[in-house]
Parts: C-alpha cells; sequence; structure tokens
C-alpha cells in the first residue's frame, strides 16, 4: 500500500523496529549521513547501513547488501533508500526477496516502476519523504524547530 | 566488556551489550528502544481540525515534564546538552532541540507552530519585530548585486528598508504598481529574487491580485512573498493562492491587545530553490562546513536556512515572554477578527454618508476601486484598518484628531483599542500637499484601526470630533 498521510507514517513507525538504510553514506555532508546518525543516535529504531563500499558507520557495521543484513537479522521493516531513482528497481526487488515489510523512498528517490513493484509486492510505500522528518513530528522534534507537525492533542505525551 | 545503559521512557533500566574492544567486534546493529516504550500516541488522527481548535491547539499540547495545559515560558537562554554526542548533533544540524534562545526556545517555538498551521504553511521563524521579519526572508534569499521587486502599495517602513537598507547593502529594489503587468515585467531581472506584496496595501487599502502575481513570480523563478499583516490569517491565507512565504506584523491583529512587538515569517515549503538562481540555499553553505541546503533538508530548506543562518546570525529572536503574549492573542483571533470586522463595517457605512467626509476608502465598501477582489480574497471581510478624508483638508484632519476623547492617537493597528492617525499632521507633517499627494497620501487623510469597543460609541465619538473640527469654536477639551 502507498501511504501519504503523516498518521500513516506514524502508525508504520510505530510497529517497526529494524531500518535497513541503503546508500547511507559516512561523509558527514550526505543527507543520508545526517538521517543515519540521527536514527542512530535517537535509538528508538535499530538501524544499519547497507553500502558495499563501507566497513562501517560511526561503528555501525555496514552490510554489502540486503541479503547480508537478512542473514544477521531476518526481514527488515524497513528499507530506506537513498539511492539514485534510476537505480532503485533491484534495490525493490532485494527489498521483496528478503520479505521487508515496507520500502521508504527518501527526498527525490522517486521511480514509478520501482513504487508500483513494491506496491503489488505487498509491501507498505512511502515516497519522497524522509524517515526523520515523520519520526520528528511525533516526538517533538519538528515542533522544536517551529515546524508545522499538524500535532493536534490535549493528551500527555510521554516525552518530546 | 563495555555496557551500555540505556532508560527506558518508564523508568525501568535495561542493559544491552554493544561494543566489545576486546573482542574487536563490532556491534550488528545500533541500539533501539523496545517497541512497548516508545511514545508514539494517539496524538494524530485523520481529522482536519478547523480554524478556531488550531488557533488555540497547535503548537501547545500539554507540556510533557509538567503537564501544564498553558503555554509554559521557557524563560533561559540556553539548554543543557544531554550528552557531548547530542550536542555534536544540535550543531551540525542533525538533531533536534534547543541550543539558546537566540536560534530557538521552547515558547518561541510553540507560537511559530501555531502561525505555521494557521497560514497553513511547513514551518515558521519568529523575529523580535515584522521589519525584522521581512528583513531576514530578503536576506536569505539575495545578496549584494542582486535585485528585488516590490509592489509601491505597501507601508512606508517597509519603502524605507528596502530603498535605503537594502540599497546600502547592494540589493537592488524596484517598486511596480502591481496591477500594470507590463511595467512588472520591465522591471524583471535575471537576479531579481523575489517579488513582495501586502495582502491589504497600507494605507491605501489595494487588494494584491495574488493568484496571478503568484504565477507571475513562479513563471519568472522566484517566490511570492506576502505580508499579510493588515488581513490576518482570519482573513486571508495567502499560501492558498500559491503565495510560497507569509511574512507578517505578530504586533497588530495576531497580538491584538497593542503589548508586544514581533515578526513572523511562514513558508509554505512548495518553491524549489534548487535552481542556480537561488545559490545561497542550493550551493555549499560556508556557515555550515559546505553543507548543501536544498539537498539536506528539502522542502524544509528556506525554513532552514532562515533559522540556522540568518537568525542565529542577525539575533533578531523574538522573546520568550514576547511569544507567550503572542500566543494569548492567537487563542481569540477568529473571536476577535469577527467583531473587528462587523464594527469596521458599521463605522465605514457611517462615514460614507456623513457630509463632513469627503471619501471612504474600505476594500469591503462597493465604492472600492478593490471591491471585487475583496470578495473573492477576504470572503469574511477585509480587514479594520481604512482611510477616510474630511473636508477641509490638513487643518481640519489636526482639529479631528484633537477633538477625539475615545480613539487613541497613535501610530500603530490591530489593537482591542480603536486607534486613529492623521498622517499629514504625524508621519508625512514636513511635507507639502503636494509632496504628499505625489506620495500617494492625501493631507485630508485620516487612517483608522476599528477596534473591539461599541460601535455606538466609536461612532459618537467620530460624530462628536468631526462636528467640531468643523465648528468655528477652538476645540476645548
Amino acid at each position: 500500500m502507498i501511504l501519504t498521510r503523516p498518521w500513516e507514517y506514524r502508525d508504520l513507525l510505530a510497529r517497526s523496529k529494524s531500518i535497513a538504510m541503503v546508500g547511507a553514506s559516512s561523509d558527514p555532508l550526505r543527507p543520508s549521513y545526517t538521517v543515519f546518525s540521527f536514527v542512530r543516535t535517537g535509538a528508538l529504531f535499530s538501524v544499519a547501513p547497507i553500502n558495499p563500499k563501507l566497513d562501517e558507520i560511526d561503528g555501525v557495521r555496514a552490510y554489502p547488501s540486503l541479503a547480508e543484513y537478512a542473514r544477521a537479522f531476518g526481514a527488515p521493516d524497513i528499507v530506506d533508500v537513498f539511492r539514485n531513482p534510476a537505480a532503485v528497481l533491484p534495490v525493490v526487488d532485494e527489498s521483496i526477496a528478503v520479505g521487508a515489510k515496507a520500502i521508504w523512498f527518501q527526498y527525490g528517490v522517486i521511480n514509478d516502476e520501482a513504487i508500483a513493484r513494491a506496491d503489488a509486492a505487498g509491501l507498505d510505500v512511502v515516497v519522497d519523504r524522509c524517515i526523520k522528518v515523520e519520526i520528528a513530528r511525533f516526538h517533538g522534534g519538528l515542533a522544536t524547530a517551529g515546524l508545522n507537525s499538524g500535532v493536534i492533542t490535549s493528551r500527555r505525551s510521554g516525552a518530546r | 566488556m563495555l555496557w551500555y545503559l540505556v532508560k527506558r521512557w518508564g523508568g525501568e533500566t535495561k542493559a544491552l551489550v554493544l561494543y566489545s574492544p576486546r573482542r574487536g567486534r563490532l556491534p550488528q546493529c545500533s541500539r533501539h528502544t523496545p517497541v512497548e516504550a516508545r511514545t508514539f500516541r494517539n496524538s494524530m488522527n485523520d481529522r482536519t481540525f478547523g480554524f478556531a481548535t488550531r488557533a488555540i491547539h497547535a503548537g501547545t499540547p500539554p507540556d510533557p515534564v509538567t503537564g501544564a495545559r498553558a503555554a509554559p515560558i521557557y524563560q533561559s537562554s540556553a539548554f543543557v546538552f544531554g550528552s557531548t554526542e547530542e550536542a555534536a548533533e544540535l550543531f551540525a544540524l542533525r538533531g533536534y532541540g534547543h541550543i539558546y534562545s537566540r536560534i530557538s526556545n521552547p515558547t518561541v517555538a510553540s507560537f511559530e507552530e501555531r502561525m505555521a498551521s494557521l497560514e497553513g504553511g511547513l514551518g515558521a521563524v519568529a523575529f523580535s519585530s515584522g521589519l525584522a521579519a521581512q528583513l531576514a526572508v530578503v536576506l536569505a534569499l539575495a545578496r549584494n548585486g542582486d535585485h528585488i521587486l516590490c509592489s509601491q502599495n505597501v507601508y512606508g517602513g517597509t519603502i524605507t528598508q528596502f530603498s535605503i537598507t537594502l540599497e546600502r547593502m547592494g540589493i537592488a529594489v524596484t517598486f511596480v504598481p502591481l496591477d500594470d503587468p507590463k511595467r512588472l515585467r520591465a522591471a524583471l531581472r535575471p537576479e531579481t529574487k523575489l517579488l513582495f506584496v501586502e495582502t491589504i496595501g497600507n494605507p491605501s487599502g489595494s487588494i494584491a491580485e495574488l493568484s496571478e502575481l503568484a504565477a507571475f513570480a513562479h513563471e519568472n523563478g522566484f517566490p511570492l512573498v506576502v505580508d499579510n499583516t493588515f488581513a490576518s490569517p482570519y482573513c486571508c491565507r495567502p499560501i492558498e493562492f500559491g503565495a510560497d512565504i507569509v511574512v507578517a506584523s505578530a504586533t497588530k491583529f495576531i497580538c491584538g491587545h497593542g503589548t508586544t512587538v514581533g515578526g513572523i515569517v511562514v513558508d509554505a515549503g512548495r518553491f524549489d530553490y534548487g535552481s542556480a538562481r537561488f545559490p545561497l540555499l542550493s550551493e555549499p553553505s560556508r556557515g555550515y562546513h559546505g553543507k548543501i541546503f536544498t539537498e539536506t533538508f528539502g522542502e524544509y530548506a528556506f525554513l532552514m536556512r532562515l533559522r540556522a543562518e540568518i537568525l542565529r546570525d542577525v539575533g533578531a529572536q523574538l522573546g520568550a515572554h514576547d511569544a507567550w503574549l503572542l500566543l494569548q492573542g492567537l487563542e481569540t483571533l477568529p473571536l476577535r477578527m469577527e467583531r473587528h470586522l462587523a464594527n469596521a463595517r458599521t463605522v465605514a457605512q457611517h462615514l460614507e454618508g456623513h457630509t463632513d467626509v469627503l471619501w471612504v476608502r474600505h476594500p469591503g465598501l462597493p465604492s472600492h476601486p478593490d471591491h471585487a477582489r475583496a470578495a473573492r480574497y477576504l470572503p469574511r471581510g477585509a480587514g479594520s484598518v481604512f482611510t477616510f478624508g474630511i473636508r477641509g483638508g490638513r487643518d481640519a484632519g489636526r482639529r479631528f484628531i484633537d477633538a477625539l476623547e475615545l480613539w487613541s492617537h497613535l501610530a500603530n493597528v490591530g489593537d482591542a483599542k480603536s486607534l486613529v492617525i492623521h498622517p499629514a499632521s504625524t508621519t508625512h507633517s514636513q511635507l507639502s500637499d503636494e509632496e504628499m499627494l505625489a506620495a500617494g497620501v492625501a493631507p485630508e487623510a485620516i487612517r483608522l484601526s476599528v477596534g473591539l469597543e461599541d460601535s455606538d460609541d466609536l461612532i459618537w465619538d467620530i460624530d462628536r470630533a468631526l462636528a467640531r473640527a468643523h465648528s468655528d469654536k477652538a476645540v476645548i477639551r
């Protein structure tokens, strides 16, 4: 199913524990490093980089492929994709093969065929969104920066 | 063996094996909090809440630490880091959190989020005044050698800021008549970075044709910036008509009680700054070790740069206590605006029928040239600030002001109290009648900001003062 609403992202994140980050970089200037570092230090999800060119990022082991990752941990709940849109079809195929439950295409990673294929295989699909932003939306992160979280509630949350 | 302690939200502490240097073994995966301990609550659902609900709730869920229901005033200059790692994440713009109140503050953030919600934007950054807010927008998009377009029907303070201060900084400005497409087009330059207009022009009451102006700006590759001060988001939300950035003096209707000077910038997050026209956003930032804002922050690029570079470096931040006063004002914005609009309508109609009044320029009246446009862009009403011309010119205007009892003579608008000013005897008093007309302000013009009092009392005071302005006897107070 293609998810398009913030509360759908919230529910996806709430039922997920593990994130495999395809194309995560160790270069602090890359957006993928920003997101990786945010998720790792936030400690709400277990995260691992999928990048054949790296051994590790900030002390977390990198896996050359989703298949290698799955051998160690089983299927990831979310495959988070930082790749050239033209290169994501194999990532979708591999995600389906290892039994990933969801695939998350980051800002600008838009490939209609890849989206359709993942959707048809029964994965939850998020397109052109940032997983960091959607995690922060419900944990007070966006609110600290004056960003419109859309959260309206009179219930007290456990933490911000 | 190194053990890492993870404190769970519930208070229970768990130990996880993460790293063992002796075995040279890397952790197989980064740590995470068990799923049942997380804080994804029922904090959002499929409901689109209305304007009045958001005016009260947006940006202020109950305080998570104390449960305080009213927004707490976080009167603190700085905020303690949880760890050196967290500090590094914050300084590198990877984590979310507060460092120092010049850059962000929890109370100010509540106000920002509420404004973003009411204007229908992606986010907002508050400033110490409306003029600081609009200057920050220009500084975020333009630099020495660049050019901006501005409506000629804007607040005098904006004309001064753009034509004198910006020019001195090497940013050129062309003031254009918005209703003349030929002159708009003729003013375009390759280095034009934005078009600045007011929803309701001050003091003429001209209404900007927002949809067409947004299309014009986008066709030519730059954003439309709209000053929505006189309308407030209750009367008009420019983002719904294609505007990219909304700025406002929060001092006026947003505050509503004449207590606080503040400004706000709301960004729609729709404009693509990735082009070569906006190197400040699309090229490596010197202030952040080469980070490219459009690449890292996507639709948040403009807001991030506005806060992390402009607000940080300029230091024109809103204070926590001031933000709290503005939050209090916003809670009643819809109620107040209804009364402002009704009172303004009553006073304008009364003045239009008065023998001592030459003209009334209120966009809500059929006599205003932009009346049809006001009906489209401001269906609830075109604000409560408007001008009228007093018979007898400059001298009669002076006598009228001096005879008023209830209306306050001062240079502000959007207060609960009714306000009045006579440009010819105050802001424009050094100019001759001819010079004033050239500046677009008639010597007989009086500007009203209709407040929330009983309209009968407001009309009583006006009638009395108009009579005194035209009597031969000296005014006795």
